[in-house]
């Protein structure tokens, strides 16, 4: 630090940083030239806590790790445990759970776009955008009572099956939301302000984000078109039709246009899977993980011991070790579980895209402008809770 | 892939290669890791330029207790491969992978604040989740859930 710059705080109380983050900016005007993110602030021990709950139990906390996108969470954490367990799903819950992590990527990204044009002086985006997204929301809220944190996945299934009303509601849904996005650009994309704060900003090209272990729109903006969904499908990602918007400059432009695109290919998934959605079970009959209906624990005694059992010890999981992923709104969200044979892990880690993509940031903004780096924290998309877990 | 290449290359400092689940393990002595990680990287091959996660696991009570777990992967081939190393609880090291991948920088960090592993020659090896001047590693077995006062 020489005579010439100064240190000021961007966090971890400020609008623009999204939660708790706190950069350390060192600055010699109004360039910044050296940055130091300071995370942690928001850890709760969700790795150590979960060491001490059952299986069923961390669905419940996988939600409070990234909170805009809850279902992405669940999906990715039951998957892993299925994966281990070796249970089949049926075709009907993985339909389901194919609308509910896509419904959740629109309500991401819109609750993103809004906020992130917000920061950077557009405040009528905002408006349209969460409307959107509340749409979102009272459906997950009509389908599981929770908004933000509905805890709606099962090892194994869903909790519970889905009605006529919501099969209505997404339907009426995605019918207007692909015009709302026209909307949206015409809000944004050919507007000369956010063109000037957008291109050529916050460049990370593709090679750089693959040393840094980037992933995501992030990734997808930089010209790689890799996405999970498509390299490794999981849930019956396979049967349905889409395409993988890429960007080719890597810059903050370019993941504005890959996240609209991403949207309105969500919005197509969804319509396909509400079109083909197959009747059947919604929870895989398997003794070890799946509760007895409620109304048989009236009659049952070996329905009401096994509800019993599953609550107030869980159930085992065979020893091994095992790593599975999925395209969270954010890029690669995995878990990685080591099981002894118990009812609780022996290690739960979770591999965060919000961690892994902040670590670019000091490379995008170090010899910038310090409104630019609002513009490049805004376009990571990070979510705190997830940052620190 | 083929491992005979990497068996014919590192030789008796492989000690495990299991396939469970379609995931591939190798566990390899401490002292070929760097070279091992680079070969998989650098190799045509394996083409592993995605260092997807680092982490640590705590076997306690067993010796070694702790392992390091390297999850990589290949946009090239489109495969998977976790790599492991054990460490004895009394010289918990292991060389830093930052040299490979920079992403290896906070996951790394994140491992020592964690659990008190130690990355000879990372550039920057602080607590990065938890305040500097906390005592102990939760992720260690033998740090209790509760119990611990806030300073």
């Amino acid at each position: 630090m020489s005579e010439r710059t100064m240190k000021i705080n961007l966090g971890p109380h400020h609008p623009s940083t999204h939660g708790v983050l706190r950069v350390v900016l060192e600055l010699e005007g109004e360039t910044v030239v050296d940055a130091h993110p300071d995370i942690g602030f928001l850890h709760r021990g969700i790795e150590k806590l979960a060491e001490h709950r059952t299986y069923h139990q961390f669905i419940v906390l996988s939600d409070r790790l990234d909170y805009l996108a809850a279902m992405s969470n669940n999906l990715a954490y039951v998957t892993t445990i299925e994966k281990l367990m070796e249970i089949d799903i049926p075709r009907r819950a993985r339909y389901i759970r194919v609308i509910l992590a896509e419904l959740q990527r629109i309500a991401s990204h819109l609750f993103w776009l809004g906020t992130h044009a917000h920061d950077l002086g557009a405040m009528t985006p905002l408006f349209y955008m969460l409307r959107e997204r509340e749409a979102v929301m009272d459906i997950f809220e009509s389908l599981t009572g929770s908004r933000l944190t509905p805890s709606f996945m099962r090892i194994g299934g869903l909790a519970a099956d889905i009605d006529g009303d919501f099969i209505g509601a997404v339907k009426a849904f995605t019918d207007t939301f692909a015009e709302r996005v026209d909307d949206y650009e015409t809000l944004l994309t050919a507007n000369p302000i956010w063109k000037s704060r957008t291109k050529g900003v916050g460049v990370l090209d593709a090679d750089a984000c693959i040393n840094l272990g980037v992933t995501g729109p992030m990734l997808r903006s930089a010209g790689n078109d890799w996405d999970i969904r498509k390299s490794h499908p999981y849930s019956s990602y396979e049967e349905f039709h889409f395409e993988i918007p890429t960007g080719k400059d890597g810059d903050v432009y370019d993941r504005y246009l890959v996240r609209i695109g991403e949207m309105r290919e969500s919005a197509k998934i969804i319509r396909q899977v509400v079109d083909g959605l197959p009747a059947g079970p919604w929870l895989a009959k398997d003794a070890r993980t799946a509760f007895p209906e409620k109304k048989e624990l009236n009659t049952n005694i070996a329905a009401l011991i096994q509800h019993f059992g599953l609550i107030m010890e869980g159930f085992k999981v065979p020893p091994g070790e095992v790593y599975h992923s999925i395209e969270s709104p954010r890029g690669e969200l995995g878990f990685y579980i080591v099981s002894d044979g118990g009812a609780r892990p022996l290690r739960l880690r979770v591999r965060p895209p919000s961690f892994v993509n902040l670590q670019g940031l000091v490379r995008m903004i170090r010899g910038k402008l310090l409104s630019d780096a609002v513009a490049v924290i805004g376009a990571i998309d990070i979510v705190l809770a997830e940052v620190d877990r | 892939m083929n491992f005979d290449l990497i068996k014919d290359k590192f030789g008796a400092g492989i000690t495990d290669v299991t396939i469970a689940h379609d995931e591939i393990t190798v566990t390899a002595r401490r002292d070929i890791l760097i070279p091992l990680l680079r070969f998989l990287k650098e190799g045509e091959e394996f083409a592993f330029n995605f260092l997807t996660d680092l982490c640590g696991v705590d076997y306690l009570p067993a010796s070694p207790r702790f392992q390091v777990v390297y999850h990589l992967y290949s946009l090239k081939h489109k495969h998977r491969l976790r790599v492991k190393v054990a460490l004895e609880e009394s010289d918990p090291e292991v060389d830093s992978c930052i040299s490979l991948w920079a992403g290896a920088d906070w996951q790394e960090r994140e491992c020592f604040d964690l659990f008190g592993i130690i990355f000879r020659g990372h550039p920057n090896l602080q607590r990065i989740l938890l305040p500097s001047d906390f005592a102990g590693h939760p992720l260690r077995k033998d740090f209790p859930l509760e119990g611990i006062q806030e300073q």
